[in-house]
This record gives C-alpha cells, sequence and structure tokens, in this order.
C-alpha cells in the first residue's frame, strides 16, 4: 500500500521535478568544461541574489529563476565576458537588490566607511584608557 | 478545557511577574525589606506556573488537538511524535511562550540557588528579570495568544514545514533561546549591580555563570543551526550571513566579549563600566535576536506591517527594554569606578583589544544587517548585503582577534614585557611562519584571508596549550583547561573554514543508472532511482556507492522528499565523512532524456568547522563547572573557618 501511494505521489511530482530541466538553461546544472572560467562564475554565482528565495544566493537555491540565472552567468562568462561586466549586466536588468557585493555609491557609501569608522573608534578608545593609566603610574 | 488551563497558568505566572516586580520595587524604594521575604517563593511560582503552562502546549501538539488554531496551523496528526513535540516551538507563539518559560524557570533558579549576592542586588536583579518577563507575557496574552481554539474544528491541521522536520533542528531553537535568557539574566545582575551601587567582583562572580552558561548554549546553538544549513538545504553551504544567522551572530559575539571583561572585574575588580556596558549590549542584541527573527521584518520592511498590532507591539518592547536598559546604564555609569589599573602590555590590555575587536566585528555585522532595511525604509531602495562585505570587513578583524587569543594568556595581569612575550610566543609564531611558507610554496588559488587562517590556525593551535608550558597539570584549575580547549576549538574551526572555502571539489553531473563520477579520489557509482515511503512523505532515493582510493565501498542514498501535507519538495543529502573530510551527495531532478542530476562535493576537513564550534562550546563548560565548583569549595572554607572562631 506505501509503496503504492509512493508511485502515485511520483506521478504527480513528476512533472514538477522535469520543469527546471528546461533546454533554455542548460548550464542550470552543468559546470563549464574550462575549470578557471567554470571558477569565476561559480565564485560570481555565490555573491549574486536569488531573486525569487529568501536570502539565497543563485548558487545554493533550487528555485528555478535561480537555475536560469547561473545558466546565464556560465553562459556569458564561457562567452568571455569578465565577472565584473556580468556583475553589471545583471544590475541593470534586476538592479543592486541582486548583487550581495553593494557598489559603493551615494546610497551605500556609509556601509562601506562604517567598519572604518568602528575601527577608528575602537583604536581611539584603547588608547585613551591606556594612556589616563601611564599618566597616573 | 486543556487549552484554557494551560491559558488560565499562563495568565496567573503574568500576575506573580507583575506581582513579583511591584512587590521588589515597592520594598527598594520604601525600604520595606518585610516584602523581600516574598519574593524568592514569587520567582519560584512563576517559574512553575509558566512551566505548565508551556508543558500543557506541548501535550496539544502531542495529542494533535485540532480545535486549538495552533496545532492546526503548524501541525498534521501523521507525523513522527519528535517533530510534533518540537512543532511546538516551529511557530511564532510557541516559540514565544518557550522563550517566557525559559525566563521564568531561570528566575526560579536565582530565587533557589543565589546566596552570594546581597539582598537589595538579588531582589533588583529579580524586580528586573520580572519586569522582561511582564513584556513577554502581555505580548503573548494580548497579541500571539498560543491557546486561541478555532471553529468549526477541521478535520487534520496544515502540517509542520518539512524543512524543520529535522532533530537538528528540533533542538536548535530552545539552545538558542537559553542563550538569550541567560544573557538577559546577566543583565538583570547587571542592572542589580548598578542601581545598588554594588559593582564589583562579587557581582561578577554572580553573574559569570550566567554568561558562561548562555555562552556555552549560544556557541551550541549557532554550531547546530550552521550544520542543519550545511546537511538539510542541500548545497553544501555553512555560513550564509543571512539576517537571521546574525540576528544569533550578534548576542554572541557581545557575550564572547562579556565573558572575557567580566573575568578582569572577577579577578583584578577592573574593567566596571566596560563590562556593565557589555552586559547591556549582549541583552539588547539578544532581544534584538529575538524579536527581529519573530517579526519578520528582517526579510522585507514589509513583512513587518503584515501584522500592525504585533510590529508595533514588538517595536514598543524592544524600545523600552533597549532603552531603559541604556537609560539605567547612561544613569548610573558616572558613580562606576573602572577600578584597578593596568598598562597596555599585559593580560588586561590584550582583553581591552579583544573586547574592543569584538565589538568592532559585532557593529559591522549589525551594520550590515540593518543597513538594506534602513535604506528600503527611507528611501524605498533595495540592496543586499552578503558574504562579501562581511567577509572583507570582519575578517581582517577575525585574523588580528584570533592573533590576540594566542598570546593573551600568555601576559601576566597588570603589567608585563613585550619582549618576554615574544619569547613566549616564539613557536607558534614560527609555526605559522613556516605554515605559511608551505601554504605559499604547494598551494594554488587559496584567497588571501583563508591562506592566512590557515597559517594563523596552525600556530594558535599551538600556542592555546601554552599556558600549560612548565605547570603542573594536576594542579591547573578547571577552568584554564576550559580556556585552551575553547581556544583551541577556535583553531580547529578556523582550519575547517579556510580548508572548506579554498578546497572544496565540485562536480555538477546528469548521470543515467551505471554512469561513474570521480571527484577528487572518490568514485561515485549511480546505480539506480527508486521510490520510498515515509510516515508522512515519499521520496525518490539515489542508490549510490561511492569508494575513497582503493578503500571500502559504501552504500549512500540521497533523496528527493515530497511532503504531500506542505506541498514541498526537500532534498536529503547523502554524506559520507572520513577523517579529513566530507563527501556530499545530493540527488537533483530528472532531464527529458532521462538522466538525474547528482551535485557530489568533496569538503576536506569541513566537520572541523563543528567540531571547533563544540570544543568552543565545552571549553566554555568547563569554565563554567571549574568556577562554580571553586566557589563551593571557597564557601564551605569560609564557613569552617567561621565555626573554628
Amino acid at each position: 500500500m506505501r509503496y503504492l501511494l509512493a508511485l502515485l505521489a511520483l506521478t504527480i511530482a513528476l512533472p514538477v521535478t522535469a520543469q527546471s530541466g528546461l533546454p533554455s538553461a542548460p548550464y542550470a546544472h552543468r559546470q563549464l568544461d574550462d575549470p578557471a572560467k567554470e571558477a569565476d562564475a561559480r565564485a560570481l554565482m555565490d555573491e549574486l541574489r536569488c531573486l525569487k528565495c529568501q536570502s539565497q544566493s543563485i548558487a545554493d537555491s533550487n528555485a528555478p529563476m535561480a537555475g536560469d540565472m547561473r545558466s546565464q552567468v556560465r553562459e556569458r562568462i564561457a562567452a568571455g565576458d569578465n565577472p565584473e561586466q556580468v556583475r553589471s549586466w545583471l544590475i541593470e536588468r534586476y538592479g543592486d537588490w541582486v548583487t550581495y557585493n553593494p557598489p559603493v555609491n551615494s546610497l551605500t557609501w556609509p556601509l562601506w566607511f562604517a567598519p572604518i569608522m568602528l575601527l577608528i573608534v575602537a583604536i581611539f578608545l584603547a588608547r585613551g584608557r591606556f594612556k589616563r593609566r601611564k599618566d597616573k603610574s | 478545557m486543556i487549552a484554557e488551563t494551560g491559558l488560565i497558568a499562563l495568565w496567573l505566572a503574568a500576575a506573580l511577574a507583575l506581582l513579583q516586580f511591584a512587590l521588589c520595587t515597592i520594598g527598594l524604594v520604601k525600604g520595606r525589606d518585610e516584602f523581600f521575604a516574598a519574593i524568592r517563593p514569587i520567582a519560584i511560582a512563576q517559574g512553575v506556573l509558566v512551566t505548565i503552562s508551556f508543558l500543557i502546549l506541548v501535550w496539544l501538539f502531542i495529542r494533535s488537538d485540532m480545535s486549538v488554531k495552533l496545532v492546526v496551523m503548524n501541525s498534521v496528526a501523521v507525523k513522527p511524535l519528535i517533530y510534533k513535540i518540537s512543532g511546538t516551538w516551529g511557530n511564532h507563539e510557541g516559540s514565544m511562550l518557550l522563550w517566557v518559560a525559559i525566563l521564568g524557570i531561570a528566575g526560579a533558579g536565582i530565587g533557589l540557588f543565589e546566596r552570594t549576592l546581597k539582598q537589595r542586588t538579588l531582589v533588583t536583579t529579580l524586580a528586573a528579570q520580572a519586569f522582561i518577563s511582564v513584556g513577554f507575557y502581555a505580548y503573548l496574552l494580548i497579541a500571539s495568544n498560543p491557546f486561541e481554539r478555532i471553529f468549526p474544528v477541521p478535520a487534520d491541521g496544515q502540517g509542520l514545514n518539512p524543512l524543520l522536520q529535522d532533530v537538528g533542528l528540533a533542538l536548535h531553537p530552545p539552545t538558542l533561546y537559553i542563550g538569550y535568557v541567560g544573557l538577559s539574566i546577566a543583565f538583570s545582575f547587571a542592572v542589580g549591580a548598578m542601581i545598588n551601587r554594588d559593582v564589583g567582583p562579587d557581582f561578577a562572580k554572580a553573574m559569570r555563570p550566567w554568561v558562561l552558561g548562555a555562552w556555552v548554549f549560544l556557541t551550541l546553538g549557532i554550531t547546530a543551526g550552521s550544520y542543519w544549513a550545511y546537511y538539510e538545504l542541500g548545497w553544501g553551504g555553512w555560513w550564509f550571513w543571512d539576517p537571521v544567522e546574525n540576528a544569533s551572530l550578534m548576542p554572541w559575539l557581545a557575550a564572547t566579549a562579556l565573558l572575557h571583561s567580566v573575568n578582569v572585574l572577577a579577578t583584578r575588580d577592573g574593567l566596571r563600566a566596560w563590562t556593565l556596558m557589555l552586559a547591556v549590549v549582549a541583552f539588547s542584541m539578544s532581544m534584538i535576536g529575538t524579536f527581529l527573527v519573530r517579526s519578520g521584518v528582517l526579510t522585507s520592511v514589509h513583512a513587518f506591517a503584515v501584522d500592525p498590532t504585533r510590529g508595533g507591539f514588538i517595536l514598543a518592547l524592544l524600545a523600552i527594554y533597549i532603552g531603559g536598559a541604556m537609560a539605567v546604564f547612561a544613569l548610573r555609569v558616572g558613580t562606576v569606578k573602572e577600578g584597578s589599573q593596568f598598562e597596555p602590555v599585559s593580560r588586561e590590555g590584550a582583553l581591552v583589544a579583544n573586547n574592543l575587536l569584538l565589538s568592532a566585528i559585532l557593529g559591522i555585522v549589525f551594520i550590515g544587517t540593518l543597513y538594506p532595511l534602513f535604506v528600503e525604509g527611507v528611501s524605498g531602495d533595495m540592496i543586499s548585503v552578503g558574504a562579501p562585505y562581511f567577509n572583507l570587513a570582519t575578517g581582517p578583524i577575525a585574523l588580528i582577534l584570533v592573533a590576540i587569543m594566542a598570546a593573551g594568556p600568555l601576559l601576566r595581569w597588570r603589567r608585563d614585557k613585550a619582549k618576554a612575550l615574544l619569547n613566549r610566543i616564539s613557536i607558534p609564531i614560527f609555526i605559522t611562519a613556516a605554515a605559511l611558507f608551505g601554504l605559499v610554496l604547494f598551494t594554488t588559488s587559496m584567497s588571501t584571508l583563508s591562506l592566512l587562517g590557515l597559517a594563523l590556525a596552525a600556530g594558535i593551535a599551538v600556542a592555546s596549550f601554552a599556558p600549560l608550558w612548565k605547570r603542573n597539570l594536576r594542579r591547573t584549575p578547571m577552568h584554564t583547561y576550559g580556556m585552551i580547549i575553547a581556544h583551541f576549538g577556535v583553531a580547529v574551526a578556523l582550519v575547517g573554514m579556510a580548508s572548506e572555502s579554498s578546497f572544496t571539489e565540485e562536480k555538477l553531473v546528469a548521470a543515467s543508472p551505471g554512469d561513474e563520477v570521480i571527484v577528487n579520489n572518490w568514485k561515485v557509482n549511480f546505480l539506480a532511482i527508486e521510490p520510498i515511503a515515509g510516515p508522512n512523505w515519499t521520496a525518490l532515493e539515489a542508490r549510490v556507492t561511492a569508494q575513497y582510493g582503493d578503500g571500502a565501498i559504501h552504500q549512500i542514498e540521497p533523496q528527493n522528499r515530497m511532503f504531500p501535507a506542505a506541498q514541498t519538495q526537500t532534498s536529503e543529502a547523502a554524506l559520507l565523512t572520513r577523517w579529513n573530510g566530507q563527501l556530499y551527495v545530493v540527488l537533483g531532478d530528472s532531464d527529458e532524456q532521462g538522466r538525474w542530476q547528482l551535485r557530489i562535493w568533496w569538503k576536506p576537513f569541513v566537520t572541523l568547522i563543528w567540531y571547533g564550534g563544540v570544543l568552543i562550546a565545552l571549553g566554555g563548560l568547563l569554565a563554567m563547572i571549574g568556577r562554580l565548583r571553586r566557589a563551593v569549595r571557597q564557601k564551605r572554607q569560609r564557613e569552617y573557618a567561621e565555626a573554628l572562631i
């Protein structure tokens, strides 16, 4: 009975599972033959957001759209684009939302400025502490 | 009736918390010391009642009582018992009830066991604990009643998210919550000490076990969560810099800083104000961790407005608690002297550096997590902040931090000489340099961060044991061993992280039955696909064999599961663990030629990440036990000495 049920569920599930294997995204689940280019593509995919998911990169998402985007990235890299060109092309299409590596611009400068500020404050705090001690001793 | 009993118990517990707060406050303000006798029993009764309420909710989930709305929304009658139980806290209302139950139990624990603090400090501590509880009770009773009934009673429930049906995740939330609550208790102690101007070694010693305990649970919770994400999500990633993960990392960072500075306060009576501030920050971060994750605001600012009552409530509670904590600190910090002094090159100096760097990392994670929300809220623009930002901004600081971690324990308190330190640490420095040289020579394409991380880890692994040099191993106190094991755990985890990010090999293939795939030294054979059925799911299971070199042939079965109740699919990765890494095999979908996607990774030494995490937690546990045992021993000696006089 269990076996039958499993089979039944399978036949229902099959059309769903077959969808993401559409020929439109040949490289969704296929690596590039050139290892150096694949490494470039992989590094870039890790930094691109899957737009249909909740905080996942396209490199680790099951969503069909992530598969399409993986394929696009690999195809572009294979065609000779460098990763930054591919990234800017995707940003043009989907906006800054798509990249986990936020570009530095009028909107994001505080983000990049903050770590430096924090470190300066930390060093200042530490210095102040020690100096006082030295003066007193 | 059972659900109503649970609700009544919750109301009573809430009333007791309010009474506890009122009696403490009146007693303190009006100097009515006779009120204080009632505080401990009330705290204990409050803990018992809220625990009963929580257990009743668990019971409703076990019985699959479909007349209760929460059970309907989050459970289903056909499901393994353990996931019925864990379903209790796999949802908003239930997890908030678990939170407040743990807080109640912790309060009862203080009432039962805390004997060293001055009475007024203890009473203030319990007042703060009650005040925090009251907010949670109000939130539960007004905005998210877990015992709400549903009519008409549906035939069956909607099921628990299949991703959450996993032993790792069953234990993950309670572990983190115990950590969060522990930090809120530590904060309650800080309030007690601040208000009664009692900030000193005694207060630090009373607070320290709670900080250590909270830290141990947070460490375990984060480690377990990371491993869960690694094997359950099916893509082999172990840390995503996801806002939800960051929300658990931030309290951990603050707790790590706090547990180091509380030692300075307990041992040397220094860093008083700084320790108090870290207690406030750690508490604020655990509140943010709890509420932001629960409110849904982290996914999008707009998700916050889905339920305006809850959103508003959460914001108000956050404002009251964090604002209140900051206000108490700001009002009292002026009266707190920083305590005994020290020179830059000293154990205290290293601990100050530890604190500042941890705080800097905390600040970066905080800004990186919340800045996208801020931008979205202000201008409506959507930006993403992820791994590239966090790795770049926190990575170098983290490396400096672990280098100081190696040196700190070798420094003397108060004052030391830089030259003497260099002498003591010469062997680890040599090992680091040699490792760096070897790695540059023999590896290709390692990122700078991984390269430095791996080299430093080699040196730290040795340096962490250096405090035992020329010491009587049997007389070395347990908490020193705890520190050594925790620091060694950091080195172990660092090796795992650097190795995983540098040496992972990936193969994505479309395979037909009978195909062989080679990954590193592994021969992976895809034999067949078969349908199977579990208690509440059906699956396609791949029969795969894997062989490392000429070793034994292992059978593994990666699955693709269908959960009919929830209409979702999950992939169950198959993992093969060797001493030097893990083989990770995932079954994907089939293509039109009838081939199946297989994702195969060989991840050298990846398991060290979580072994490291477990070692860190174990170190904390040893330190806690060692400190508690020493406290008990000293108390006995004191009593004995008093008896002699």
